[in-house]
């Protein structure tokens, strides 16, 4: 029993936050999202370091690792909200690896994990998936729809704009194409996982932004963060930040150690983290007062990221009510 | 990352279970008195099989295993709803602090008998004027011959009426700053002057009392950790108290969610759409009080003390605890208010978690200052 990363994974996130954070600095990221680009140059280092296949199998062409190693790279990429396809293809290859038949995978997996085939993942609701990540650049685009999952050529779609210009959506009619073999539903939850630890990073950041902020900014010859309606909000935020970590993590190692467990996890971690980030983000903005409303200031973009997040491959009150089905209570009520 | 068991762990597990199912005492009888009697016996069938102190040290009568045995001896008394133990605040509290802050002489004179719960012992922390603000108390010892003299008043002692040993935090000195002229005894509860007087909770029982201590006598040898040096020993008591009764509480909140889910299907409510979102949201909270529970375990088990982070861990559970039984008054309906229900009382008894060891609001202020590094309260 222990609950922490071991010496491999500290050193995965460890030099994942130097590169990152040498890359992405914050007038970098805001360029990027006031262009609605991503930095080709980046994800080219991304891909030579190996980072999207870092999941896949090595027979597959990744490196072999896990869903906990995925999921530390993506709360480090949430923390400087990096600006790039990383997540959508990542998302393209968990659902391939865990639905894909022996021949799928060994056809899309090696494309995925070099960053050569770049992949996303749609959910479909009525005749379109409304919110794909990267359709407009992504050469294979799987869709889901209820239990079963289709893959398509991209790019495809039309773009569309929404509150986080940090990535770049599409919406993408439904199509025929190619079905994967198995259940695509194990590949949705660790999607679902994967985003819960990048809502812990963005949350983590705007956490550690309100504190240093708290710290400085005086008010009637005061440090804020010694009036109580600021410190205790703060605590708040620590209290939700850290639970978010703990559900996100305990799902990515249910999903390699405990899959029986991965749906309960996946809907737990997800539902809460959802929540924590939008609340983190938010309260952050109020620590920060009027210049945090400002284009100017950063948070924003962390803000809209973690709203964002929030609704993609699950809303927290989907995730709920699926955690009241899993743990005994009566069929599904909410539709996708 | 592992949260699997290693085989040890299971082992020790399967033993405890098997164990526990063959000497199970039932369920406890009724009225506060029997009840006490009940868990004492208990304690001592669970000392004398070696069960009582798990990651104890060995010479004082305890298992010598890790934290990790020790958390999953918590979880399993709790599944089997085997009773607990009778001397919780001594298990919790009294004993860990000997073990970091005592001499040689006091782990074999105090350990022992917590164990086998021959002596049960109480916290005489809080005073009428002296709650949140612990530091401020004002029971004073004066020095004697060979000991101290001490009078004061303490309040909300939790089993002080059966107590045998009292953890005392009192005044030794006047002159210096408030949290330096603090002092941590062990006072013999034994003796005309200390007087017990029994407060009536809002649940109708008396779990704590007033303290009235008129020239009580503490020989020397039942100093703890040194002269004046009572808060920080009393704080090694609180953080304890915060990060291994924690434990044990987030299963008994597993298991009352689980008594919560069978009362909404009773009640046919398992398609209320509300409903479903709330126990949906309390499993998650529950799922992740446990989760926290485990980091903080990792984590003393790296450090070798339970830190500041212990506060998240209580703050959360008693608002878990807290909400869980506002669902169930809730899904009760008209019945709720009928004391022929445990959750009537459950709910009431759930009040005090946010003020028992330490009020919410205090550990924000821990959390706050001491593991986010943000400026005290009024500074400038
Ligand atoms: C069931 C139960 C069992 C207990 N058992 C024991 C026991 O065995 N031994 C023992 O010593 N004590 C025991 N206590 C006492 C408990 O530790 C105290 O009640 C607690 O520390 C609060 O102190 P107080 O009651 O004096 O409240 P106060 O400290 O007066 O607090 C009143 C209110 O003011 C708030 N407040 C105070 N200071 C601040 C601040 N700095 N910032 C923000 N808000 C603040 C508090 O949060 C609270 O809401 C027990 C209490 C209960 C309810």
């Amino acid at each position: 029993m222990n609950f922490d990363l071991n010496d491999d994974q500290r050193s995965i996130k460890a030099t994942a936050a130097e590169f990152l954070a040498a890359r992405f600095k914050p007038d970098h990221v805001r360029e990027l999202a006031e262009a609605g680009s991503y930095d080709e140059g980046v994800w080219k280092e991304m891909c030579e370091l190996g980072w999207p296949g870092i999941f896949i199998p090595e027979e597959h062409g990744g490196q072999g690792l896990g869903q906990v190693e995925l999921v530390v790279l993506m709360e480090e990429l949430g923390r400087v909200l990096a600006p790039s396809p990383f997540f959508s293809n990542a998302a393209a290859g968990l659902v391939i690896q865990t639905a894909g038949s022996e021949e799928q995978r060994a056809r899309w997996l090696p494309g995925i994990a070099s960053g050569e085939l770049r992949g996303t993942v749609g959910e479909v609701s009525g005749d379109r998936a409304p919110l794909v990540a990267d359709a407009d650049s992504a050469e294979l685009i799987v869709l889901l729809d209820g239990d079963s999952a289709t893959v398509v050529e991209g790019p495809l779609g039309e773009r569309v704009e929404t509150l986080d210009s940090t990535r770049r959506f599409s919406a993408v009619e439904a199509r025929a194409g190619e079905q994967l073999a198995g259940d695509p539903e194990p590949g949705r939850d660790r999607i679902a996982g994967a985003l819960a630890a990048e809502l812990v990073g963005v949350a983590q950041q705007t956490l550690d932004m309100a504190v240093d902020y708290a710290k400085q900014r005086k008010q009637f010859d005061t440090p804020i963060g010694a009036y109580q309606g600021v410190s205790h909000r703060c605590a708040q935020m620590l209290l939700e930040v850290e639970g978010a970590r703990a559900a996100a993590y305990y799902a990515a190692w249910a999903a390699d150690a405990e899959p029986e467990t991965l749906a309960l996890a996946a809907s737990m971690a997800k539902a809460y983290a959802s929540d924590a980030g939008w609340r983190v983000t938010a309260s952050s903005l109020q620590v920060h007062g009027g210049i945090g409303f400002t284009w100017e200031h950063d948070l924003h973009f962390f803000l809209k990221r973690a709203k964002v997040d929030g609704h993609l491959f699950g809303t927290a009150r989907e995730h709920r009510d699926r955690v009241a089905a899993l743990s005994g209570l009566g069929l599904l009520t909410t539709t996708r | 990352m592992d949260l699997t068991l290693s085989p040890e762990e299971a082992a020790f597990r399967e033993e405890l279970r098997a164990w526990i199912e063959a000497n199970s005492p039932g369920r406890e009888p009724e009225g506060d008195e029997a009840a006490f009697e009940f868990r004492k016996r208990w304690q001592r069938e669970l000392d004398a099989a070696g069960w009582a102190g798990i990651s104890w040290p060995k010479e004082y009568g305890g298992r010598g295993a890790s934290l990790i045995e020790q958390a999953i001896f918590n979880e399993e008394i709790v599944r089997s709803k085997a009773p607990p133990m009778a001397n919780v605040l001594a298990l919790a509290m009294g004993g860990p602090t000997v073990i970091a802050h005592g001499d040689e002489d006091q782990k074999e004179r105090y350990l022992p008998p917590i164990l086998s719960a021959e002596e049960i012992w109480c916290q005489g922390f809080s005073e009428p004027d002296s709650g949140s603000d612990l530091a401020s108390l004002k029971t004073r010892a004066e020095k004697t011959d060979g000991g101290w003299s001490v009078t004061g008043q303490k309040v909300w002692t939790t089993f002080a009426h059966h107590a045998k040993w009292c953890m005392l935090v009192a005044r030794t000195d006047r002159d210096v700053p408030k949290h330096k002229g603090l002092t941590y005894f062990l006072m013999d509860m034994e003796q005309d002057a200390v007087q017990v007087r029994p407060l009536v909770q809002i649940t109708g029982e008396s779990e704590f009392n007033e303290l009235f201590i008129e020239d009580a006598y503490i020989p020397d040898e039942n100093v703890v950790g040194g002269v004046g040096n009572g808060w920080m020993v009393a704080i090694t008591t609180l953080m304890h108290e915060r990060a291994t009764l924690a434990f044990g509480l987030q299963v008994q909140v597993q298991i009352a969610l689980l008594q919560l889910r069978e009362l909404v299907i009773e009640r046919g409510l398992e398609n209320d759409p509300i409903v479903r979102q709330r126990i949906g949201q309390l499993t998650i909270e529950a799922e992740v009080l446990r989760l926290n529970a485990y980091r903080g375990l990792t984590q003393i088990m790296k450090t070798g003390v339970p830190g500041p982070e212990g506060s998240l861990g209580k703050w959360q559970w008693s608002e878990v605890n807290q909400s869980l039984t506002e669902a169930a008054m809730e899904i009760r309906g008209a019945e709720a208010p009928l004391l022929e229900s445990d959750w009537a009382y459950r709910f009431l008894r759930a009040r005090a978690n946010s003020i028992e060891g330490g009020t919410t609001e205090i550990l924000k202020n821990i959390v706050a200052e001491r593991v986010l590094g943000l400026p005290r309260m009024g500074a400038k």
